[in-house]
């Protein structure tokens, strides 16, 4: 959080964290809080400022399109994270290799397995 | 040897200790004390390898012992407990024994590669970080021997945290990790849980406590010896902690 780490960014790492400090949990909700607070000021002009009638319809369904996004996304970036995640198989060869190695040595050195 | 006299980290005045908690690593434990001896050798930075048995009952201790007239005392030290008793009290106790002002944690199940620690130290170096963490996730990193299940679960499983908690670093359940001493004493006397949340909830205290954290790109080889387990059990507790940091952090 911007706010928190302002104000604490002059204490050393040593002093715990002051018990105010935002809680990811309490992040999230004032985010929240404060979309759905923009929402719906606009969506039912709580104000009176006699907004348009487009941006009322277009802030009205504006939630849903934001969750489907949302959504749409996380499944692209997992699915490509999975596509392309590396499989190391250099890494286990040589690994294997380097077992046979040590073993031998090992061997040598007078370790009993 | 006298090659390593002309390595040039000899000199330097920095010393790792390497915390390997063991529990039935009798097959693992002699070859991951050969491959760290190998690359430190290499590298020629100072180095210790605690080795913390939580009373194996197939004899990891005696192995570590045979181990340690081959390659010295002073190399490996055996800081051994009677009971199985987690990992946080693993390290706090191994730190109490450790010499060296840094300390690295790995797993002693081959699935974490001592070749990495040079690159660990020299990024510690480079940036001066107070941590610096291995990660799956990123660059040439990667996994072997996992199917895409378990590579579903975990990718998935990761972007649920970084979208939560915004740690501010890529890979939180691994545990190949180098940190400054005194940063890893402060992290694990805050952190309270256990298993893979263990792992997460260090990396995001030291966020929060505005701790340095610098990445190496690590290839995660899943257990050689021995079975791996990712089970309900595990993504139970692991959407259990996770919702505890969500709410505590």
């Amino acid at each position: 959080m911007l706010l928190s780490s302002s104000l604490f960014s002059g204490f050393s790492p040593e002093i715990p964290a002051p018990a105010f400090i935002m809680t990811k949990l309490l992040e999230w909700l004032f985010g929240v809080s404060v979309v759905g607070a923009a929402w719906a000021l606009v969506s039912f002009d709580l104000l009176d400022l006699s907004l348009p009638q487009t941006y009322r319809e277009v802030a009205w369904p504006m939630p849903l399109y934001l969750l489907v996004s949302f959504g749409c996304y996380s499944l692209a970036t997992v699915g490509y994270r999975v596509a392309t995640f590396n499989d190391c198989d250099e890494a286990s060869n040589e690994l294997q290799e380097q077992i046979k190695e040590a073993k031998e040595d090992l061997r040598k050195k007078g370790l009993k397995m | 040897m006298a090659s390593r006299k002309t390595s040039p980290n000899r000199d330097s005045r920095d010393k790792y200790s390497i915390l390997l908690p063991t529990y039935n690593e009798r097959e693992n434990l002699p070859l991951i004390v050969w491959l760290l001896v190998k690359y430190f050798g290499e590298s020629g930075y100072n180095y210790e390898i605690i080795v913390i048995d939580d009373g194996s009952p197939d004899g990891t201790l005696e192995v570590a012992e045979q181990l340690q007239k081959i390659y010295g005392e002073d190399k490996i030290l055996l800081r051994p407990r009677a009971t199985k008793l987690g990992l946080g009290t693993a390290y706090i106790h191994g730190i109490k024994h450790a010499t060296g002002n840094f300390i690295i944690i790995m797993d002693a199940d081959l699935s974490h590669h001592p070749k990495f620690i040079p690159e660990f130290i020299e990024k510690q170096k480079e940036g001066d970080y107070d941590l610096v963490s291995g990660t799956r996730y990123q660059g040439n990193g990667g996994v072997y021997g996992w199917d895409l299940r378990r590579k579903l679960i975990s990718r998935g499983a990761n972007f649920l945290t970084q979208v939560l908690l915004r740690p501010g670093a890529s890979d939180l359940t691994g545990s190949f990790r180098l940190y400054k001493r005194a940063v890893l004493e402060s992290l694990v006397e805050r952190c309270v849980s256990k298993g893979y949340v263990f792992q997460m909830e260090m990396i995001i205290r030291a966020r929060q406590l505005s701790y340095t954290i610098g990445e190496v790109p690590i290839s995660f080889v899943d257990r050689v010896y021995g079975e791996s387990k990712l089970g309900g059990n595990e993504i139970v507790s692991f959407v259990k902690g996770l919702i505890t940091l969500f709410a505590t952090t």
